[in-house]
């Protein structure tokens, strides 16, 4: 089980309790799509991906981006059983999606870097550490179920 | 491959840090220490606590190399071709050092940090690190 000191659960909520989870998600999942484009083949029926503009304007990424950050949310509200959490996500991206965990990697560094660029110097070296751990730790429980 | 457009956006960013190489460099180093602890074992014989003249003076070094690499981005094989030696033999190429950098540079330009600017760095420093690892084996 992961260990979780008072400072990393501050840092967490924290940071958490200041960004809007629809902004954030979208323009996460906007930049995988853009700077990963292989990861648009799970997206084939959202529409017109075909350039940075058309991604981030495209509504249906931004409403998946805000589903997928709410479901972060939950994870950061049960930091103690994150293997429990996404226990049926990571049989859904394996055995339906066909998702390679090694994606859910990539959205987290996306991740923290978009947290970079909305707190700017409050996303202190500390934060990032934490939080690079978070999305670690989410990405192997979201990898778990695989077989 | 760096299209035109990529590089022109790696320059012009690089363009804004004006000097900040030295604190851009140690600031990336750092956050690569406390993030990726097992990025300190490449350095046992380094001083690595907060302000460290060793850290300041290596992430400068790392910076004036990424500078050089900047300046030659339709070379970069030629043009670190020394520290490929250097990380082939002694070092290793995770992806660690380019996520903090692009944190770094994140944190300084907030919102100019677009999601091409982004794009252009993330194949800038993969670029970089392909080169760096040529001489593996």
């Amino acid at each position: 089980m992961v260990h979780w000191t008072a400072e990393e659960k501050q840092l967490i909520s924290g940071l958490w309790g200041r960004l809007s989870v629809e902004e954030c998600g979208a323009e996460a999942l906007a930049r995988l799509l853009i700077v990963y484009p292989w990861t648009q083949r799970f997206f084939g029926d959202f529409g017109n991906l075909s350039s940075p503009t058309a991604i981030i304007g495209n509504p249906k990424v931004r409403a998946h981006g805000r589903k997928v950050l709410t479901s972060f949310g939950e994870a950061i509200k049960n930091l103690d059983n994150l293997k429990g959490t996404y226990s049926q996500l990571s049989e859904l991206h394996c055995d339906k999606l066909h998702v390679d965990p090694e994606n859910f990697r990539l959205l987290g560094d996306i991740l923290v870097i978009v947290l970079a660029t909305h707190f700017t110097k409050d996303f202190t070296p500390a934060c990032q550490a934490t939080w690079q751990k978070l999305v670690g730790v989410v990405a192997h429980a979201l990898a778990r179920k695989y077989h | 491959m760096l299209t035109a457009e990529d590089k022109k956006l790696i320059q012009q960013i690089w363009g804004k840090l004006g000097g900040a190489e030295e604190e851009i460099g140690a600031e990336t180093l750092w956050r690569m220490f406390h993030s990726y602890p097992p990025t300190k074992t490449y350095f046992p014989h380094f001083d690595l606590s907060p302000g460290s003249d060793q850290i300041r003076g290596h992430g400068k070094k790392v910076v004036a190399a990424l500078g050089t690499a900047i300046k030659n981005l339709d070379n970069l094989s030629q043009a670190l071709s020394e520290l490929s030696n250097l990380h082939a033999y002694n070092l290793r190429v995770d992806p660690f050092l380019a996520q903090c950098l692009q944190v770094v540079l994140a944190t300084r330009l907030g919102k100019e940090y677009s999601p091409e600017v982004h794009s252009a760095v993330d194949k800038f420093m993969s670029a970089v690190a392909s080169v760096l690892a040529e001489k593996y084996r």
